[in-house]
């Protein structure tokens, strides 16, 4: 269970957990569009940034299990967790709604994790997280352009997407803080110099969400309350429901070799 | 992955006897024909139908292995299942841009499939009940798509065979990937190798089915063949994969679902069983299992995404119309 951080060592794995888990939950969601897509040249798009996800979740997972040092496989933190312990932001677990909804969750994302992976790069004293970052900096520059894109246009298109856009924002605004905020692990791990303080990147993702929105005509809410929860392994009641499917195969067929 | 052996197609032709010649000799001396040249109304009609079936068996082939996507047992596994049906979209795509080069837009293609009108490969109105059967569809349904499309990379339309060159290196991964699946599965637990077999058991026919109806009965064939649209019959290419795919399974310790299958030393190839045809033909005028399903699932993404299309429209006229304002702004 997300429980109480111990050792340092124990504080790193999970804050390395925290954005494997992102890219993986996020990854899967993005992935349940193929073949449902509204248009052919989407369907190839939502399935790249997927993949792009989902292979930053597998480089991450075998850093944590080599950090680890217990024999823990990619796999095994996939798929053989408990609810309790998957350790996302609930933004990435949202459900993907309607196309209006999936890509503005992408975009408050992007524009977290690019900058994010950016400052990885040039400050983390983690040789293997500064290799991670370099390749998913440039994944991620992609899903920031082509998300703000799809924001703008539905924005700014006609009256039935403009109105499913704000919606959307209406929905998702409230779980952005959640990304800025940091756990007790994540804190050591910024402090001993591995990932970068999210406080820093907030400029740059308010600034980048201020341009997408003044383009798409769209008005930033009045937030009461951020959401937060997922850090510490409470998440949204669609979550179970995401896992059973994604563990279905590593449950029904415990030990087996795939 | 693959259409079928073209599905009721009209060759028929109305230019004069000169027109045809001519036409014929360009096709008999391996010239490429292009989409500005001229070319008989039958062909290009038999071109638009074939390549169209070809461009809606990939997007609708997405379904059956996209039902695994989310259950994918590992990392790599979903990794390498999502791309390789991306991959299906991304022929999708070439494809439809083939067939717009002989006139046809892609709204009127997509219409047509939408509406039940326009054909598919009858493979894709089968089930995908287990993990296994995204081991057996990379393996025999892509192999029986390769088997049809390597002769296809030499289709005399041009922008049709060079789609093709591209289709094929990916198909021929693909199908590596789904044999590496079984692999694994026939190496594993007893009941991985049952459900291995089980899967086997179940596309085995359907596979042989898609070259198509037996030559006897194929009523495109001959001038099709005459074009060069195709290169070999339907029972040559159902031979040829027969005879690359037996050994694969007794390689996996895997039996053939077929009890009258054996080897022919005076032919030098595999004799098999009586194909249902009665099956075939129900799967192609839609009384297959997922048919219905597969049609729904087709229409109800085009319906859902139709406000984001418009959107899409929508801005890009505002788009058009604010550039003279910012070109005059310029000046």
């Amino acid at each position: 269970m997300a429980a109480a951080v111990a050792s340092a060592e124990d504080a790193v794995l999970r804050a390395i957990l925290e954005i494997a888990d992102d890219g993986l939950i996020l990854g899967h969601r993005l992935s349940e569009w193929c073949g449902h897509a509204p248009m052919l040249e989407e369907e190839l798009a939502l399935a790249n940034m997927g993949l792009d996800l989902l292979g930053q979740a597998r480089a991450l997972y075998a850093h944590a299990g080599a950090l680890e040092g217990k024999g823990r496989t990619e796999d095994d933190f996939a798929f053989l967790r408990r609810e309790r312990d998957y350790v996302n932001c609930l933004l990435v677990e949202r459900d993907n709604r309607d196309f209006a909804h999936t890509m503005l969750r992408q975009l408050y994302f992007a524009a977290f994790m690019q900058p994010f992976w950016h400052a990885t790069v040039q400050t983390s004293s983690d040789e293997t997280l500064r290799g991670i970052a370099a390749k998913a900096d440039k994944e991620m520059s992609y899903h920031l352009r082509h998300s703000g894109e799809w924001v703008i246009r539905m924005g700014d298109g006609t009256e039935e997407s403009a109105a499913r856009m704000a919606d959307a924002v209406n929905e998702l605004h409230r779980y952005t803080g959640e990304l800025f905020m940091v756990s007790p692990a994540r804190q050591q791990a910024i402090a001993a110099g591995l990932l970068p303080d999210p406080e820093s990147l907030r400029d740059e993702w308010d600034e980048t969400i201020a341009t997408v929105f003044r383009a798409a005509k769209l008005e930033l809410p009045e937030i009461r309350t951020m959401q937060k929860g997922g850090r510490d392994g409470i998440h949204g009641e669609d979550m179970g429901h995401l896992l059973a499917e994604l563990q279905f195969m590593q449950r029904a067929y415990p030990g087996q070799t795939w | 992955m693959y259409s079928q052996g073209l599905i009721g197609a009209d060759s028929s032709t109305t230019e004069s006897e000169e027109f045809l010649k001519a036409f014929q000799a360009r096709v008999d001396r391996e010239e490429k024909i292009e989409p500005n040249d001229p070319m008989p109304e039958g062909y290009r009609r038999t071109l638009v139908r074939q390549i169209g079936q070809h461009a809606h068996s990939e997007i609708v082939g997405m379904l059956p292995e996209g039902n695994w996507i989310t259950r994918a047992p590992s990392l790599r596994r979903k990794i390498a299942l999502l791309a390789k049906v991306q991959d299906e979209g991304g022929h999708g795509l070439y494809l439809y841009s083939a067939a717009e080069t002989l006139g046809v837009s892609r709204e009127q293609m997509t219409e047509e499939l939408l509406s039940g009108k326009a054909k598919y490969s009858s493979i894709f109105n089968y089930p995908t009940p287990t993990w296994a059967d995204i081991g057996a569809i990379g393996w025999l349904v892509d192999g029986a798509a390769i088997m049809n499309q390597i002769p296809l990379c030499r289709c005399s339309y041009g922008p049709y065979a060079r789609a093709m060159i591209r289709v094929c290196k990916e198909e021929s991964f693909h199908q590596r990937q789904g044999y590496e699946i079984m692999m694994t599965l026939a190496k594993g637990s007893e009941e991985q190798k049952e459900m291995a077999q089980d899967a086997l058991n179940r596309w085995w026919w359907p596979s042989l089915m898609m070259f198509g109806p037996s030559d006897s009965e194929s009523t495109n064939s001959d001038q099709s063949m005459m074009w060069k649209i195709k290169r070999f019959s339907n029972d040559e290419l159902r031979q040829k994969f027969i005879t690359a795919t037996v050994p694969q399974a007794e390689y996996l310790g895997l039996t053939i679902p077929d009890p009258d299958l054996r080897w022919n030393e005076k032919t030098q190839a595999y004799d098999h069983g009586e194909i249902d045809w009665a099956e075939f033909k129900a799967v192609i005028k839609g009384d297959g299992q997922m048919n219905r399903d597969r049609l729904r699932a087709r229409n109800k993404a085009w319906d859902e995404g139709a406000w984001v299309r418009e959107a899409a429209l929508a801005h890009a006229r505002k788009r058009a119309d604010m550039k003279p304002i910012a070109q005059e702004a310029a000046e």
